[in-house]
């Protein structure tokens, strides 16, 4: 394996292991932050109590995000140093507000949510839960608006010397790339957290056991979990897609497997790349849908990928078109699911239908596949650029460092995430069975004895 | 030389952050070092935990902010140092990944194998991210084989010795790192004696005063030493005189240490630590300027604030959101030491 492949996989395996957490912190922030209004408003104690236990399994997750997340920001440097010397001068920007603004906010609050319940007050209280959503939020947005410079650079000058300069600061923070890709994202991380919520509440139903804590989990993942996940599609996903369909409609092409122009093109819904005979197949498909659903008229042209020049291709186009189609299949899917399940919660009987709450139960994986599946298509779309059309990913890798020196950290990387993973896996597994009733006691026993925030089992 | 008035504000701003980073995490490394000498029981320990508990992510966040404002001020900088000291900075996450979970994860479960796990996890992590950060300014101040292409690689260790700098350890960064691991030890021994009680207390008390002398001895050691390792510093301080503050802000940080901790006035003391830190630091960033990154073998090819920082207009355009973000972070501050600690 050459240097530069192991970078990309390098980059590739701790961006995909460390984005497992932070989706989830981010949708769980803002259904915290319900939970404790609700709590406020209707001043009853099981919404406090459903706050910290979903507050534990929000700590053990944004400590997994916090270690795998300081690797990436390290890694710009030390594995893609050419890269980031060019384009610190616009990056550097997003990237550094990102740790100005948003992770002092998250983990000064964090510690007060958490541990500060009886000392802060209600108010209080809830003013840490809202700051901890306000900076997961933010943080989101910086890093979006840097990954959306690299997908449609904009507000930037090129220096005689190949690097990049900012031109424009407003340019670069409104970049309508970053605010759908934001919305977007932000929306999928409210799915996952929804859903991973709706589960815990029908494995609770299902095992007939905290069973007010399992009525109430359902029926704010579902309603939740609905929303975003049309959001999701419409208009974000819709929007997105034709942005891609504008700025990058070579990766459209790819993404939908379309190899010639076509007026009309369909919509694959399912087939198999064919890259010798540039066909799909097995296909299943909507007629016309693909023009529909880009430019809004049936008769459309959008163009295949035989209309760019082949070194413009994605360099890996199965593997986007299958992480797309996985991504587009999946959003569709959780979208019916929870339409049932929240028709059902509507006519009261949901809670009585065994067979759904194993069908959210067993959701619970399928957001996190998604979003992953969703950012392959961003990235692997963006190939063969790492600067959408200014800066090839070949020549933006660390030169000085070589094959071997790269696999020995992506080696070290693999065996240090597979230890966390089962940690992870382990502690969460402990706080579930514990459940949210035993929340209380104890952690205000903790605050009991004194300024002991981490003796809270 | 063209004037860089922009350019050395972010040299400075850069290096408070970096200064502020090693006295805030400083003291919960420290305090990692020095937790299974001085806290012996389960109780004890978590005492200790504790103490550090609600602040140490949020401290951390400051060299994760510092690196972004390297990142962000002076790329070439970045994108070199990053990539010349592979090796020791994947190490250097390797060990705060295990650091942190061994912090956040120690508590979940009480049992006689899994708590001592995490604290040998946590001391031992501790102590090398003291010996590793020590290790860099170390390269920093020595140097690295730079050439005109910016770039530059380090093994770990080659040959030990100095010239053409052979690999990230010789023995004058070996130096440095257990200039860095004592400083820390004391540091973080000091934050226990104040924010604990009782035996706890009166062990890292004896613990600061027995290491305070492995402080005075490896201080007295790097200032007949560095200017021989780095001829650049002395100049710089012969050509400004008045950069002297640091090094004397550092020594009257050494001693007053001693002395308040010597008269029981722990807080006094863990304050002279920190002046002590920051001290070394600025003096360290005092002397290098204006060169961030200077080369060992090429001195025109070191990478200073002329040659090295983004171009001024975005230079200009982050002093207006870094100071009231700076201004928040202090509010932040405030609040978390106040309610929380």
């Amino acid at each position: 394996m050459d240097a530069l492949t192991v970078h990309r996989l390098h980059f590739a395996f701790t961006a995909v292991f460390h984005y497992l957490f932070p989706q989830l912190t981010m949708g769980l922030a803002l259904l915290l932050v319900i939970l404790k209004t609700q709590a406020l408003r209707t001043g009853q104690e099981c919404y406090n109590r459903a706050a910290r236990f979903w507050g534990r399994i929000f700590g053990i997750n944004f400590a997994m995000g916090v270690v795998t997340g300081i690797p990436m920001e390290f890694q710009f440097g030390t594995n893609w140093a050419l890269f980031s010397r060019a384009s610190g001068g616009v990056i550097g920007q997003t990237l550094a507000m990102e740790g100005m603004f948003s992770f002092f906010l998250e983990s000064s609050f964090l510690g007060a949510f958490l541990f500060g319940e009886r000392r802060l007050g209600p108010r209080l209280h809830w003013l840490s839960a809202f700051l901890v959503f306000l900076g997961a939020w933010l943080s989101g947005f910086f890093i979006i608006a840097t990954n959306a410079w690299m997908q449609h650079p904009v507000g930037y000058q090129l220096l005689p010397d190949g690097h990049f300069a900012l031109a424009s600061f407003w340019a670069l923070l409104l970049n309508q790339w970053a605010w759908w890709q934001y919305m977007h994202t932000m929306t999928a991380s409210v799915v996952t957290a929804s859903v991973v919520m709706a589960a815990l509440g029908a494995f609770y139903l299902l095992t007939r056991q905290h069973l007010e804590y399992g009525r109430m989990f359902v029926a704010m993942g579902v309603t939740a979990g609905l929303l975003a996940s049309c959001i999701l599609i419409f208009p974000t996903g819709d929007v997105q897609g034709r942005n891609i369909a504008y700025d990058q409609p070579v990766t459209l092409a790819a993404m939908e497997g379309l190899f010639t122009d076509e007026r009309g093109a369909p919509l694959m819904l399912v087939g198999q790349p064919n890259m010798s005979e540039k066909k799909l197949d097995n296909p299943i498909y909507l007629p016309r849908m693909l023009s529909f659903l880009t430019y809004r008229r049936w008769k459309a042209e959008v163009k295949g990928l035989d209309a760019f020049p082949q070194d413009t291709w994605p360099d890996n186009i199965p593997l986007l078109y299958f992480a797309y189609h996985i991504m587009a299949g999946l959003g569709t899917i959780f979208v019916a699911v929870l339409a049932l399940a929240a028709f059902m919660l509507w006519r009261g009987r949901l809670y009585d239908t065994p067979l759904l709450l194993w069908a959210l139960m067993l959701l619970a994986p399928f957001p996190y596949i998604a979003t992953t599946a969703g950012w392959l298509t961003a990235e692997v779309g963006r190939q063969p650029w790492v600067v959408f059309g200014l800066m090839r990913t070949a020549v933006g890798s660390s030169v000085e460092v070589s094959a071997g020196n790269a696999m020995f950290t992506l080696i070290g990387f693999a065996g240090m995430y597979s230890l966390l993973a089962v940690l992870f896996l382990f502690l969460l597994y402990l706080e579930v069975d514990r459940g949210p009733e035993a929340a209380a006691d104890e952690h205000g026993a903790a605050n009991e004895s004194g300024s002991n925030p981490l003796a809270d089992d | 030389m063209k004037e860089a008035h922009t350019e050395t504000l972010w040299f400075c701003l850069v290096a408070i952050m970096i200064a502020g980073y090693a006295v805030l995490d400083g003291f919960d490394l420290g305090a990692g070092i020095v937790h299974l000498f001085v806290a012996r029981s389960d109780a004890e320990r978590r005492s200790v935990l504790a103490s550090i508990g609600p602040v140490w992510d949020g401290n951390e966040v400051w060299l994760l902010a510092g690196g972004g404002l390297l990142f962000f001020a002076f790329p070439a900088v970045y994108a070199s140092a990053f990539q010349g000291f592979y090796l020791p900075l994947i190490i250097v996450l390797w060990l705060l990944i295990l650091r942190g979970i061994a912090i956040e994860f120690r508590n979940k479960v009480s049992s006689l194998v899994w708590q001592p796990f995490w604290d040998v996890v946590f001391a031992g992590a501790s102590a090398m991210l003291a010996i590793f950060f020590g290790a860099a300014i170390g390269n920093l101040v020595r140097g690295v084989p730079l050439d005109r292409s910016g770039f530059f690689f380090l093994p770990l260790w080659a040959n030990l010795r100095l010239m053409p700098a052979a690999g990230i350890l010789d023995w004058f960064t070996i130096i440095v790192a257990l200039g860095s691991l004592a400083a820390l030890t004391v540091h973080g021994a000091l934050w226990v004696a104040m924010k604990t009680a009782g035996a706890v207390a009166a062990r890292a008390h004896q613990a600061a005063e027995m290491v305070w002398w492995a402080v005075l001895v490896i201080t007295a050691l790097l200032v007949i030493i560095v200017p021989v390792v780095q001829p650049h510093v002395s100049h710089r301080f012969a050509d400004a005189p008045w950069g002297l503050v640091f090094p004397l802000a550092a020594a009257t940080g050494m001693f007053g240490m001693k002395l308040l901790n010597g008269a029981g006035r722990a807080t006094g003391a863990f304050l002279a630590s920190c002046l002590y830190i920051v001290g070394m630091l600025t003096s360290a960033a005092f002397g290098l300027y204006p060169y961030l990154l200077p080369s060992s073998t090429d001195p025109a090819a070191g990478l200073s604030v002329y040659n090295s920082a983004a171009a001024t207009y975005g230079l200009t355009v982050g002093l207006y959101w870094f100071i009231p973000a700076i201004a928040l972070v202090a509010v932040y501050s405030v609040f978390v030491y106040r309610r929380m600690v």
